[in-house]
């Protein structure tokens, strides 16, 4: 699946969802389904400043693609980071680096969480941004 | 019935959340105001708006009035024994920082100690803190007992010599039980220090009468207290204001000024430098005005005990959950707990979408929540036009978010 085709995956699935405590619902289902994280991986470079709760965030590079693990000790954060790097796993840094990340807008995440958990979301995303244009 | 009549006042209480009725907990951080309140706000900036004490002309005469008469209200109200000893600042954060500084130049020096308790805010530590790094001193902790109270006996092990203020609080904004604040004061005082006490919390939910308590200072907020925000109070006896030096210097608080030296205003404007928040302030008569008068309400008082004994039990029988501070005697309708196994967050993001305003995180609290080894809890604090129902929601809604979690 193209990276717009997987967007685009994400935004009718989170419409099937009226209430915004089912689109929660989903988010938890989510970060449960979520592969485990190794605990040697949750280091102070890998947590990502900015979130309430704990959110940790690794990338690998393989054969010029870059592959996301994350982990959260809050289940619906763990849920969201889950959904982003469902999108973004698998990318070249270009693809990533070239998004807008305009789908989280679409679905409304960052306007139904609370503040902090908004500012969580948004480091979330410059994170991912920032490891395709940097690296670590 | 009384507590809808109460509610009537309040018109934020209709307000719908994500289509569902409010259930506002989250009174700890802070409360509503009643309409008696806001259209004393409104009149007063419509008709009374003009800066206070010094012009002749009208306006200026209507606004000094309602700023000094709200001083009064407060001096009755906490039954200070003159209105000179009733400093208004912006709030207890102000009102403690004040008194850390000023009283911290004078009087405390290299090697002394000031003692804290482990369940302050950040608001009575950060302030010690400063004072302690500027001036060489040592800050002492003070423990809680096993049901979250502060106890005079440990206290008096932890003064010594060189201890120079103890304080602490009148009832921690986490744990929710009032401390023995009268049997601390005369233990401390017994060893020669002065004691404060952040009352943000204790002036809600206690009957405070400072010359009973024989506190030195007692710090509050306004807005706490149904008052505008940006109000505060600082009590303190006039044997300490007078021996202080000015906090901050400025307009109002001098006599006269001079490049040779400045004289400074008798108390309590000799602590009010700059333009005072003369807007605010005088809603606190009608926010301690209401504040007294639902104290005396029965149905309130029955209301609040009945929301004390049943999320008590409920939250004490559930083996899913941790409930801290669990003194019943000494409990006021403010409950903080863990949930195993499930985030704070997670369930303060779930009850909202309920409906249901409650805080989750440290409460501003850190080092007692590494005390109480959590990362975070979950807070509800009632006030007397919450009702029984509403306790009952809550428990309702915080089952079901459970269950999303688990």
């Amino acid at each position: 699946m193209t990276l717009e085709e997987k967007k685009q995956q994400v935004i009718e699935d989170f419409s099937l969802y009226d209430e915004w405590l089912d689109k929660y619902e989903y988010l938890i289902e989510l970060g449960k389904s979520l592969e485990a994280f190794p605990e040697e991986k949750k280091t102070e470079d890998n947590l990502i400043k900015g979130c309430q709760s704990r959110v940790w965030l690794d990338v690998e590079e393989r054969d010029g693609r870059l592959y996301f693990t994350a982990d959260s000790d809050a289940i619906i954060t763990k849920g969201i980071i889950s959904l982003l790097i469902g999108v973004y796993s698998g990318r070249t840094r270009a693809e990533i680096a070239g998004d807008d990340f305009g789908f989280v807008a679409q679905i409304g995440l960052k306007e139904n969480l609370s503040p902090t958990r908004a500012n969580g979301l948004v480091s979330m995303i410059e994170t991912i941004k920032n490891l395709a244009e940097n690296g670590r | 019935m009384a507590i809808t009549k109460i509610r009537n006042q309040f018109p934020i209480l209709d307000t719908k959340v994500y289509g569902k009725p409010l259930v506002y907990l989250d009174n700890a951080a802070t409360a509503q105001r009643p309409q008696a309140v806001t259209d004393c706000w409104v009149g007063l900036v419509n008709e009374a708006n003009s800066n206070i004490h010094r012009a002749v002309h009208h306006l200026a005469a209507q606004a000094t009035e309602a700023y000094e008469g709200a001083r009064d209200r407060v001096r009755t109200f906490i039954n200070a024994g003159a209105r000179e000893e009733i400093i208004f600042t912006s709030g207890a954060t102000a009102s403690i920082n004040l008194v850390a500084s000023s009283y911290g130049q004078v009087f405390v020096n290299e090697g002394d100690e000031l003692i804290v308790s482990v369940c302050e805010h950040h608001s009575n530590i950060v302030p010690w803190q400063l004072l302690c790094q500027h001036k060489g001193a040592v800050l002492k902790v003070l423990e809680t007992e096993e049901d979250g109270r502060l106890s005079p006996e440990r206290l008096r092990a932890l003064l010594s010599p060189r201890t120079k203020m103890v304080a602490i609080t009148h009832i921690s904004n986490v744990l929710g039980v009032v401390n023995p604040v009268k049997e601390l004061v005369s233990v401390s005082h017994a060893a020669g220090v002065p004691v404060l006490v952040d009352g943000a919390q204790g002036i809600v939910h206690e009957k405070v009468d400072v010359q009973d308590l024989d506190c030195d200072f007692y710090a509050f907020s306004g807005h706490k207290i149904y008052a505008a925000t940006g109000t505060g109070v600082l009590y303190g006896k006039r044997k300490w204001l007078d021996t202080m030096p000015p906090y901050m210097g400025g307009g109002e608080m001098i006599e006269t000024v001079s490049f040779n030296g400045t004289t400074y205003a008798p108390l309590p404007m000799k602590f009010e430098a700059g333009t005072q928040n003369f807007n605010s302030a005088p809603t606190l008569v009608p926010a301690l005005d209401f504040a007294e008068a639902v104290r005396e309400e029965k149905e309130v008082q029955e209301e609040q005990e009945a929301i004390l004994d049943y999320l008590c039990t409920q939250l004490l029988q559930d083996s899913r959950i941790v409930l801290y501070g669990s003194a019943r005697e000494y409990k006021i309708p403010l409950f903080s707990f863990a949930v195993k196994g499930v985030h704070h967050e997670d369930l303060a993001l779930i009850l909202d979408k309920i409906g249901v305003a409650v805080r989750s995180g440290q409460m501003c609290a850190e080092p007692l929540m590494n005390h109480l080894g959590v990362t975070g809890l979950l807070r509800a604090s009632f006030a007397p036009y919450n009702t029984l129902e509403e306790a009952k929601y809550f428990v309702a809604s915080l089952d079901k978010a459970i269950e999303m979690l688990l």
